[in-house]
């Protein structure tokens, strides 16, 4: 097991099941034999605001949240939140988005315009770039309400745990009647990383 | 076994194995969880009160009867409890009835109106307080406070971050402690009645307890000395351990456990191991200051930041240690936070905004009033204070203005200290109007029971406070019941009583969308945009619901959209529409 702490971020908008998904990824370290630490704000950014959620594993974390500049793998549920968020990312950092745009108050409004060629402006400073179509791969896999869980395979293949680990925790996390159609999202997610 | 727990889940955790019995609560970010795990363990009786001076005195009610007891708010609630808390410090806990009081403070103001440091608290009162750096930690941490209660007959003080709070790490459990004494009734009026005569020796008791308490935190386990390299040495507590470990990995650490009283004697021998000594803490400076009256050199607010959380990128900069380059990108569209779709406060401020009234703001999901597009709220200052500052501004205006002034106040925050401002105002013949938007639930903190809900936290039935009757009870003579979701009620009705000159008490009777249980929410049918009718007008843009889009390339110079899977049917939309483009969805 290396000493080295691995840094994920979890971003998008408050309701889109980030929190949930963050819990899914702490389990599964935890499984793992990692030290693992999870840092969010609740509060304020339930109510459709900007949502940050940080995950870290290694042989020992000391810090819960993500030192700037020092984040590995950004998992992005929204596209113009995951672009505000490429700050906290090192360099040559691998990131998986979810290909949706969520409007903002401000752009609902008409006021502002909503940012145009994110995929390419994030692809020319992180060249490891996966953007994942996840509902629509999700109603492929069989059912439209897995998309986080087609995202949670595309970033389980970049990162260095085994398989086992993450289908045990996505069991134990799951409701039973809904575990066989997101093991198949998963599945599909895995696929395309 | 091991698992991972927020700090709030392991200090309801902690709490348990303590052997708790009572844990009550004013719901408060960052510490509503809190109270909200605890429940699950139905050996503890747990409650929300109607706000923390009362959870306070209902957890020193069950301490002086020989229970152990928890009591948890945020920052400013300790503000509420201060009263009872600071004459506690004196009459000390009962007997085997330790008493703990959470503080969750805020910096960075994630979700709170200041970012005062709590740690101030301790001193003041007196009393001791332990700063947990971790979830196990607060495990741990909190079961110490319950002995280190009963041992030194003091309330204790267990203080979190919102990083702590909300952070989760691995934490091992234990079981639930067996064997504590029964509860029963203890006279000692020398120690529990607190009249001058009483309380005069009782000083002198929480004197020597402070000076007992700094001795032996030298030798408690929670407070310890990590030497590593003796050139940079570091006093920390809390989360600011956990920077400074990441940041500083080879520096000389003293790491306190226990920030309330400090171990004098522990500091000095540090001091004298390391070539120069710092102190990082967030907000105030707390230990420097106190190490600095010891006559001990040490560095801190000059490189450190006095506002805000740190990270471990702010102190790598404060110590002037090198950073990645950021990546940069331009300026985006913000997103705030905003009221859900369907909710019922939304078209009171539209309302407000029209009528240009000047809003007396209070705490809760409807301080987003202040947002715009509604932008109809002009204070707001600390929990029930909108209707107190209504009564002074109406004092001081003249006639045309004060028929503007409108408090606003939810049915929770009413209920914890706004009854108390509207008793003054009709007492003291104060002529403003007042709304409460009663929407059954303490919606901000997640959805938490109210007196006025009719259910307890243990989710017992209870009798529903009956807001009307309460406000003719104190004196008020215009009571107004209305829909908020009908915009033409809402303006004749909050025209009228602006007018008026008495007080006034208009309460909104729809609840929020959020509220799960039965029956008690039921979204009205979605609806659409015939885009025939719409004009482009923009007029249901001014509400600001999420459900409604701006669509620029529809129509001749753009059209409104409504995301059906968003709209809850509330219908004040379609109010606003004047060409009746907006209509009930064809199924």
């Amino acid at each position: 097991m290396s000493d080295k702490v691995t840094n994920i971020l979890l971003v998008g908008v408050g309701g889109q099941g980030i929190l949930l998904a963050a819990e899914v990824l702490s389990e599964t370290f935890l499984l793992a034999g990692y030290d693992v630490k999870k840092s969010e704000i609740h509060g304020m950014s339930q109510r459709g605001g900007s949502v940050v959620s940080h995950v870290r594993y290694g042989k020992e974390v000391f810090s819960p949240i993500v030192p700037e500049g020092e984040g590995d793998l950004l998992f992005g549920f929204e596209l113009m939140e995951s672009y505000r968020c490429l700050g906290l990312l090192r360099p040559g950092a691998t990131v998986v988005v979810n290909d949706l745009c969520i409007a903002p108050p401000a752009v609902l409004m008409g006021h502002e315009a909503y940012p145009e060629n994110l995929e390419a402006k994030i692809a020319e400073r992180f060249p490891d770039l996966i953007l994942v179509d996840g509902q629509k791969v999700a109603i492929e896999a069989g059912n439209a309400r897995t998309a986080n869980t087609v995202l949670l395979g595309a970033v389980s293949k970049r990162l260095n745990i085994e398989e086992k680990y993450w289908l045990e925790a996505i069991e134990r996390m799951v409701p039973k009647k809904a575990l066989e159609v997101n093991l198949k999202a998963f599945a599909a997610g895995r696929a395309l990383a | 076994m091991k698992e991972i727990l927020s700090g709030n889940e392991a200090i309801a955790r902690g709490a348990y194995e303590a052997g708790v019995k009572v844990a009550c609560a004013y719901p408060g970010t960052p510490s509503t969880e809190i109270l909200e795990n605890i429940v699950k363990f139905p050996e503890v009786n747990s409650s929300w009160a109607t706000n923390e001076k009362v959870a306070l005195e209902v957890g020193i009610g069950a301490s002086f009867g020989g229970a152990r007891s928890i009591v948890t708010m945020k920052h400013v609630g300790v503000n509420v409890a201060a009263d009872p808390l600071f004459t506690l410090s004196y009459t000390g806990v009962g007997a085997n009835g330790g008493l703990v009081l959470v503080t969750a403070d805020d910096p960075e103001l994630h979700s709170s109106q200041n970012e005062q440091d709590n740690r101030n608290y301790a001193k003041f009162a007196k009393v001791p307080m332990l700063e947990p750096s971790d979830s196990q930690e607060c495990l741990d941490f909190t079961k110490l406070a319950f002995e280190i209660s009963e041992r030194y007959d003091t309330p204790v003080f267990l203080r979190t971050t919102t990083r702590i709070s909300h952070s989760k790490s691995v934490v091992e459990l234990g079981e639930r402690v067996t064997g504590l004494p029964e509860p029963k009734l203890v006279k000692d009026p020398a120690k529990y009645v607190m009249l001058p005569g009483n309380a005069r020796g009782r000083h002198y008791v929480v004197e020597e307890r402070t000076v007992q308490l700094s001795q032996d935190g030298c030798s408690m386990p929670l407070n310890r000395s990590e030497l590593r390299d003796r050139k940079i040495g570091v006093i920390t507590a809390g989360v600011s351990y956990q920077y400074v470990r990441e940041v500083l990995p080879e520096a000389s650490v003293l790491k306190l456990g226990m920030v309330h009283p400090l171990p004098h004697q522990l500091i000095r021998d540090f001091a004298a191991q390391v070539e120069t000594l710092y102190v990082v803490e967030e907000l105030d400076p707390f230990i420097e200051e106190q190490v600095k009256a010891m006559g001990i050199k040490v560095i801190g607010k000059e490189i450190l930041p006095i506002c805000g959380e740190l990270t471990p990128g702010r102190l790598r900069r404060s110590f002037g240690l090198p950073e990645e380059e950021e990546t940069q990108v331009e300026k985006l569209p913000g997103r705030p936070p905003n009221m859900c779709p369907g909710c019922p406060h939304r078209g009171v401020f539209f309302t407000l905004n029209k009528l240009r009234a000047y809003v007396s703001g209070d705490i809760g999901c409807y301080t987003l009033g202040f947002m715009p597009p509604l932008s109809a709220m002009d204070t707001c200052i600390c929990m029930g204070a909108s209707i107190g500052m209504a009564t002074g501004a109406v004092k001081v205006l003249p006639p045309e203005e004060r028929k503007k002034v409108v408090a606003v106040i939810g049915d929770s925050t009413f209920l914890h200290t706004g009854v108390n401002g509207l008793m003054d105002m009709v007492y003291n013949q104060g002529a403003a109007t007042v709304i409460i938007l009663d929407n059954r639930i303490t919606a901000m903190t997640g959805r938490q029971d109210n007196p006025a809900s009719g259910h307890t936290l243990m989710n017992q039935p209870s009798e529903a406070i009956d807001l009307p009757l309460l406000c003719k009870a104190i004196g008020v003579k215009n009571v107004r019941t209305i829909n908020p979701l009908d915009l033409a009620e809402c303006e004749k009705v909050i025209r009228e009583e602006m007018e008026r000159p008495e007080t006034s008490v208009i309460i909104t009777d729809k609840p929020c969308v959020l509220i799960k249980r039965d029956g008690v929410f039921e979204p009205g049918a979605v609806l659409e945009v015939h885009s025939e009718n719409c004009t482009g007008c923009r007029a249901c843009l001014k509400i600001g619901c999420p459900a409604i889009e701006w669509v620029p390339s529809s129509g001749k110079r753009g059209q409104a959209h409504i995301d059906p899977l968003l709209c809850n049917g509330c219908d004040v939309c379609s109010q606003l529409c004047k060409f009746s483009a907006i209509q009930e969805a064809k199924k």
